[in-house]
């Protein structure tokens, strides 16, 4: 392999690594927020122990999503430093403002909240926290800013004199519709995340336990499938623009979707294909009729413009050198198979996730409590599922846009680092591939002992804050 | 002034947060097998640095995102060009970071044992990679008209640069030795005054032979001064130590810290990454920079969120201003074993 494929791999390997976590994180410092808001006001012991066992699960998912995000940071520079020189003007900017705003109030707060329990008032204690959660978010939002500027850039210039790309509207970067879009979708998705987590351990707790401890369980599971439920029809309908807008700024990523190769208007959407997709050989098993062309354009009957006819509009636009430094000659079609199968398993596991929180919502109202081992098999596979909905969801929207970084203006294959060997790349992917999995081994094993731990017996934090020899209300 | 040059002053403020605050925690990471007796006292320093640590870190990323928003060529060149060393420091501060937060997770010897390496290296490795990251970038580096970094890896093992990594690493022990003195209360607090004041004297030395010799290479009047008074700073820090003064020590060796970083950027300006090619190629604060535009905006921005950051940093210093001693630490609840 060459180094370009290298890096692209590494890009995706540790990229879609760092988005397991982060949406958990993003997700669960809300409810846990939400926990011990409720305990604060109600007193009531059962959302503190809740708080207390979700937020050790939250500690050791962040500690995996913290240090994997250091990679993210500093991964452009050395990768792809073509790149970071033809955008850095734009894209360096909301990196910067992400770790000014975002990252300094994530861990500031964080580490008090750990270790803050009896140093600071319930009140206080549970605004850090909050401060957490507003902290992810903001990290979102930057870094959702950044990306929705690669896939449609806006408020920049090219200046040919230095060669790259200038900006000159912050806010039209800041308020660009496709990061209007996007970020209440990934937002969204990562509360489903943290919401079926939650739900779903709190199932599996559930079932195994009796009396006070199944009653607090209980509060978990409703709580968390409430939550899922709302934030998934945040999903779907922000997806459901998102869609609009990537029909408009990207159509060949809507093409891509279906293996749509010829322009059609009531264009359906297949729900299961059999062949290679390559336009020849698609033969759809299930189909449904005037969908794509909903999905993209709000109306059945709406055109959806197909691979062939964007191929050569797409060349006929970008084919020739534009007097820029940077221009794509060649193809401009998207892995199908990829974009196709990743749009679907998306959707399929975000709804199969919502429908499974659906019926635990069911069978835990009025004091009901479920018995049977496919309560237990749902609440295991329920959490993998969004998680995985966010994996292909980004596949989706990656590969979709490719062969461009930056849609229309700078190709993956010009922005890869000059001075970067294969062999680095293989050091770098072989490393961090290896040190990714013994991690996530580990992390897998820390969570199913905190799980299977149960609630932690704590009482309310004692106030003897004169005896200075009391240890530690939190010790690592 | 020029906004370049606002810049330029502002990543070195960045760095100057990193190397002293993260700094003592590297120490206290280092330290870990070689000052505490037993296991409550590594629990006891790892306690000092526990709610501050990943605070201090995030100076390192914002250090990094500033270069790349303000000096997009300077991050290009210097991250592509660094590309191995950067991957170690990388690993490590992967490892040490979840090794704080998973070593209290078991209780097995052998589980915290192999967390406590991950601690040591990951903050030794760094140390060490980040003197000799810096040495190289003042003592220039082979970069070619497109502003591509051409040495190897090996290139970068020079006796000079290896000479500021031993200096960072004995700054960091020393750092972070007086702040277990300070933190701490009971037979580690002696123990560590002790061991300041030995790897201090090494640290002297080692810093007077690197700022001589980074004066001697591209020394100016003002980074002399930056030297001489880091220098100055250091020697009362360690006077102040042998007195049992444990705050001034600290106050001594962070500004020591503070100002060696301020003379090393002093020295460098206006370049940002000289090449030793041809000064004809040299990354310099006007041709690796951003436009005038975004550094407007990143100015605004850095303008209202440093107080605002400084301020709830310094609080959580203050909150967790307590000393903590082995009766401190709490019993341990033992789970399920994992591992």
């Amino acid at each position: 392999m060459d180094p370009l494929d290298l890096a692209r791999w590494q890009f995706g390997i540790i990229t879609v690594y760092h988005f397991l976590f982060v949406p958990i994180t993003i997700g669960l410092s809300a409810i846990v927020a939400g926990y011990e808001t409720a305990w604060v006001r109600t007193r009531n012991e059962q959302w503190l122990r809740l708080t207390k066992f979700f937020g050790k699960l939250f500690l050791i998912n962040f500690a995996i999503g913290v240090v994997t995000g250091i990679v993210q940071e500093f991964q452009f520079g050395m990768n792809w430093s073509d790149y970071s020189r033809f955008v850095g003007d734009i894209f360096g900017a909301p990196l910067a403002v992400e770790g000014l705003l975002a990252f300094f109030l994530e861990s500031t707060f964080l580490g008090l909240w750990i270790f803050g329990w009896d140093r600071l008032s319930p009140k206080l204690h549970a605004t850090c926290i909050w401060l957490v959660h507003l902290g992810t978010l903001f990290s979102a939002y930057f870094i959702l800013a950044a990306n929705s500027w690669m896939q449609h850039p806006v408020g920049y210039s090219y200046n040919p004199k230095t060669g790259r790309a200038e900006l000159h509207d912050f806010f039209a970067v800041l308020l660009n519709k496709v990061q209007l879009a996007t970020f209440p979708h990934v937002v969204m998705g990562a509360y489903m995340t943290g919401a079926a987590f939650v739900c779903g351990i709190a199932m599996w707790n559930m079932l195994r336990n009796e009396g006070e401890v199944r009653e607090t369980f209980r509060r978990g599971v409703r709580t968390g499938a409430a939550v899922m439920l709302v934030a998934g029809l945040g999903v779907a309908v922000t997806g459901d623009i998102s869609g609009k807008i990537m029909t408009e700024v990207q159509p060949m990523k809507m093409a891509a979707a279906e293996g749509l190769y010829d322009t059609q208007s009531n264009a359906p959407l297949s729900l299961l294909t059999l062949g290679s997709l390559n336009g020849e050989h698609h033969k759809a098993i299930v189909e449904v009729p005037g969908l794509l062309s909903f999905l993209g354009t709000g109306s059945f009957n709406g055109e959806i413009k197909g691979i062939n006819q964007l191929r050569a509009e797409y060349k006929a636009t970008y084919g020739k050198d534009p007097g820029q430094k940077y221009y794509s000659p060649g193809d401009y079609t998207p892995m199908i198979p990829v974009t196709y199968w990743s749009f679907r398993i998306m959707i399929g596991l975000g709804l199969l996730a919502a429908a499974i929180g659906l019926l635990m919502l069911l069978v835990t109202r009025r004091g009901r409590a479920p018995t049977g081992k496919w309560w237990v098999r749902g609440a295991v596979v329920l959490p993998f599922l969004p998680v995985f909905a966010n994996s292909f969801g980004w596949i989706f929207t990656e590969v979709g846009r490719q062969p461009w970084a930056v849609f229309g203006v700078m190709t993956t294959a010009q922005g890869v680092s000059p001075s970067v060997s294969a062999f680095d790349v293989w050091t770098s992917m072989t490393l961090l591939t290896l040190l990714y999995a013994v991690l996530a081994v580990i992390e897998v094993k820390l969570l199913l002992t905190t799980i299977k731990a149960g609630l932690p017996d704590d009482a309310p934090p004692a106030d003897d804050s004169d005896d200075i020899d009391r240890p530690l209300a939190f010790a690592y | 002034m020029e906004l370049t040059t606002v810049w330029f002053g502002l990543i070195a403020v960045l760095w100057i947060g990193y190397f002293t605050l993260e700094g003592f925690d590297f120490g206290v990471g280092m330290l870990l097998p070689i000052l505490a007796k037993d296991d409550r006292e590594r629990r006891v320093m790892i306690n000092t640095i526990g709610p501050v640590w990943d605070g201090n870190e995030v100076w390192l990323l914002v250090a990094g995102g500033a270069t790349f928003a303000a000096f997009p060529e300077w991050y290009a060149t210097l991250f592509s060009g660094f590309y191995l060393p950067l991957l170690l420091i990388l690993l490590a501060l992967i490892v040490r970071g979840v090794a704080f937060e998973y070593r209290a997770k078991g209780h097995e010897d052998q589980w915290r044992n192999r967390w406590d390496a991950c601690i040591v290296v990951g903050s030794f490795l760094p140390s060490l990679l980040w003197g000799v990251a810096f040495a190289n970038i003042l003592r220039g580096v082979p970069i070619d008209a497109d502003k591509e970094y051409t040495g190897g890896f090996f290139n970068l093992l020079n006796p000079y640069a290896l000479l500021g990594g031993v200096t960072i690493v004995l700054l960091f022990l020393t750092h972070g030795a007086i702040y277990i003195a300070l933190k701490t209360d009971g037979p580690i607090r002696a123990r560590a005054r002790e061991l300041g004041l030995k790897t201090g004297l090494g640290a002297a030395v080692a810093a007077v032979l690197f700022l001589l010799w980074t004066q001697i290479l591209t020394g100016n009047v003002g980074s002399a001064v930056f030297y001489i008074l880091a220098a100055a700073a250091l020697v009362a820090g360690l006077a102040a130590l042998l007195k049992a003064r444990e705050g001034w020590a600290f106050i001594g060796t962070f500004v020591c810290i503070a100002l060696a970083v301020a003379g090393l950027f002093v020295a460098l300006f206006p370049d940002v990454m000289p090449s030793s090619t041809s000064s004809l190629y040299n990354l310099t604060t006007s041709n690796a920079s951003s436009t005038h535009y975004t550094l407007t905006v990143m100015t605004i921005v850095a303008v209202i969120m440093t107080p605002i950051v400084l301020a709830y940093q310094s609080w959580t210093y203050w909150v967790f201003r307590k000393r903590i001693s082995v009766q401190h630490i709490p019993q341990e609840r033992l789970e399920a074993p994992v591992g």
